[in-house]
C-alpha cells in the first residue's frame, strides 16, 4: 500500500520527539478523525534550527511528520511555509490516494507552528 | 522466517484434507450435474452429499441448504428474497447496528425499494437488547435478522431466545452466521429460518457459501436461470467448491469440541498476557459470550494502523477495524455501537487464530507486542507523560 520511503520513515522516524522550550508548537488534527500531530520548532536567526514532532496516527501521518521535520530544517521562515503537503508527499515519492487528504497534514502543523512562534514574537 | 498469522477471520487456509476430496471433482468428475448421462449422475450425487454433511453440522436437512459464492451473497440472498417475496405481508425489517456490512448495506438497498428498517441497539460488551428487539416488533415486521456472533469482537448474541421471540411473534429470523459455523455448535431448529454459512471460514475454499433455507420459507429467487438449487439460484454448480465446504463441515463437526477449547485456551493466553502486559488495554466484547478464536484489545494513545504495519514488519499478520484501515475512513460501527467513541476505538487491535495456531504464535506476539506499542505511544501526543 504504502511506498518503500513512507515504510522507511515510519519505521525510522526522523526527529521524533519534543522540544522542551519549543519557540513554537502547531498542533493539528484531532483524534476522532485519526490522526493528532504536533509539531516543535526552534528558531535561530529567523530560520529553523531545530524541528521535531509527536504523531498519534497511521503510517502516513508518522512518514509525512517525520518527512516535513527533514524538509524544514535549516530554512529560513518564510521558505519554510512555502512547504505544500503535495512537497510532502511527492518527498515520500507518493501516498495513497485515501491518505493524501486526511493524514497528509504534517505541512498544515508546520504552519500552525511558525505561526504560533510569530504571535508570541507579536509579529503578526 | 515463517510468519505468525492472526487473521483468521479476515482469510484462512483451505484445510488439505479438504483440497484432497476436490480435486477428483476438477479431474476425472467434471460432469455438470444437471446432465442426464452418467457423468453428470456422479456430480448430481456429489452434490446431494454434500448438502447433507453441511445440513449434519446445523441439524438441518439436506433440501434445505443452496449454495452460494459466499456469506456476502447468502446475507444479500437471504434479505432481499425474503423481503421482496413478503413485502404484501409487511415492509419493515429489524436488524441489529452490529451486523456486517453486507447485511448493512443490503439493508440500505431495500431501504431504497421501500422496505423500513429499525435497528436495534447492542450493551457495552455487544450483546444486542432482546427487550427492544420484542418491543420493536410491528404487525408488519416480516423480517429478523441478527447475526449468530459478531467477527469482529467475537461477542455470541443470544439467538435461541430471540428465535422464541421470533416464532412466537410468527416473524422470520435470519442469522448471518459466517463467524460462527463451525466454531461453535448450532441448532436451526432453534427458530432459525435462514443461515447464511462461508466456506472459507471453516477452512474450505474461498469464494462459496451456503444458505440454509428453511422448508416452507417464502423466498424469491436469487439468480435466474435453468433452474438449479430448486429454482432458487440458477447457474451450473461449482462442484469441486461444494465438496470442498461439505468436506470442511464434515471435518468441522467432527473437531469442533477439542478444537474450539485448544484454541479458547490459546486466545485466553493471548488476552490475559497483553492486559496484563501493557497498561491502559481493554477487551473489546463480551469476556465469556464470545467465540474461542476471537481476541480483540484496544490500546489508548495510539492508532491501529501503526500497530498493524509494527506488528506486519515483525512477520505478524493482525488486523485492525480504526477509521484510518477502512476503505471508508469511517470508525468501526461495532466498536460505535459499543458506546466506545471514535478516539477510544482507533486503537483496536483484531487477533483471530484458528486450527493452525499454536502455543509459539502467542509467544511470538506477547514477546513483540509491548514494544511496539511502547514505541508508538511514545511517538503519540495524546500519551500522558
Amino acid at each position: 500500500m504504502y511506498s518503500e520511503k513512507v515504510m522507511d520513515h515510519f519505521k525510522s522516524p526522523r526527529n521524533m520527539g519534543e522540544i522542551e522550550d519549543a519557540d513554537g508548537v502547531g498542533v493539528v488534527g484531532n483524534p476522532t478523525c485519526g490522526d493528532v500531530m504536533n509539531i516543535y520548532i526552534k528558531v535561530k536567526d529567523d530560520k529553523l534550527e531545530d524541528v521535531k514532532f509527536k504523531t498519534f496516527g497511521c503510517g502516513a501521518a508518522v512518514a509525512t511528520s517525520s518527512m516535513i521535520t527533514e524538509l524544514a530544517r535549516g530554512k529560513t521562515l518564510d521558505d519554510a511555509l512555502e512547504i505544500t503537503r503535495n512537497d510532502v508527499a511527492e518527498a515520500l515519492e507518493g501516498l495513497p490516494p485515501v491518505k493524501m487528504h486526511c493524514s497528509n497534514l504534517a505541512a498544515d502543523g508546520l504552519k500552525a507552528a511558525i505561526e504560533d512562534y510569530r504571535k508570541k514574537k507579536g509579529e503578526e | 522466517m515463517d510468519r505468525v498469522y492472526f487473521d483468521y477471520g479476515g482469510g484462512s487456509p483451505v484445510d488439505p484434507r479438504v483440497i484432497e476430496v476436490m480435486l477428483p471433482y476438477m479431474k476425472e468428475n467434471f460432469g455438470n450435474p444437471s446432465s442426464l448421462h452418467s457423468d453428470g449422475l456422479t456430480t448430481k450425487n456429489a452434490i446431494l452429499e454434500s448438502k447433507e454433511k453441511l445440513a449434519s453440522l446445523i441439524n438441518a436437512e439436506a433440501e434445505e441448504i443452496v449454495f452460494t459464492s459466499g456469506g456476502t451473497e447468502s446475507n444479500n440472498f437471504a434479505l432481499k428474497g425474503v423481503a421482496r417475496r413478503n413485502k404484501d405481508k409487511g415492509k419493515h425489517i429489524i436488524t441489529t447496528s452490529i451486523e456486517h456490512i453486507s447485511i448493512l448495506n443490503t439493508c440500505k438497498q431495500l431501504q431504497k425499494e421501500g422496505f423500513e428498517i429499525s435497528y436495534i441497539p447492542v450493551d457495552e460488551s455487544g450483546v444486542i437488547d432482546t427487550d427492544k428487539l420484542r418491543d420493536g416488533i410491528r404487525d408488519d415486521t416480516i423480517l429478523i435478522s441478527v447475526m449468530y456472533a459478531n467477527g469482529e469482537i467475537g461477542t455470541i448474541e443470544p439467538i435461541k431466545e430471540i428465535g422464541e421471540i421470533a416464532s412466537e411473534k410468527e416473524v422470520y429470523l435470519h442469522t448471518d452466521a459466517v463467524a460462527a459455523a463451525g466454531k461453535i455448535p448450532i441448532d436451526v431448529s432453534e427458530n432459525i429460518d435462514i443461515m447464511s454459512i462461508s466456506s472459507n471460514d471453516i477452512y474450505g475454499p474461498k469464494g462459496t457459501g451456503a444458505l440454509y433455507i428453511k422448508k416452507k420459507t417464502k423466498v424469491q429467487p436469487m439468480i435466474h436461470g435453468g433452474g438449479q438449487e430448486r429454482g432458487l439460484r440458477s447457474g451450473s454448480e461449482d462442484v469441486a467448491s461444494i465438496i470442498g465446504m461439505a468436506r470442511a463441515a464434515e471435518i468441522a463437526k467432527e473437531e469442533m469440541k477439542g478444537e474450539g477449547e485448544r484454541i479458547g485456551i490459546l486466545r485466553d493466553r493471548l488476552i490475559n498476557g497483553i492486559l496484563d502486559e501493557i497498561s491502559d488495554t481493554y477487551l473489546n466484547g463480551h469476556p465469556t459470550k464470545r467465540l474461542p478464536n476471537n481476541a480483540n484489545v484496544r490500546f489508548s494513545y495510539i492508532e491501529g494502523e501503526s500497530i498493524i504495519l509494527s506488528l506486519d514488519m515483525e512477520g505478524i499478520s493482525a488486523s485492525s477495524s480504526s477509521a484510518c484501515t477502512s476503505k471508508t475512513l469511517e470508525p468501526s460501527h461495532v466498536l460505535t455501537a459499543m458506546g466506545i467513541s471514535h478516539a477510544d476505538s482507533q486503537g483496536a487491535l483484531l487477533m483471530t487464530l484458528g486450527r493452525y495456531s499454536e502455543e509459539k504464535d502467542i509467544d511470538f506476539m506477547l514477546e513483540t507486542l509491548p514494544e511496539i506499542i511502547m514505541r508508538l505511544r511514545d511517538m503519540s501526543p495524546l500519551t500522558p507523560r
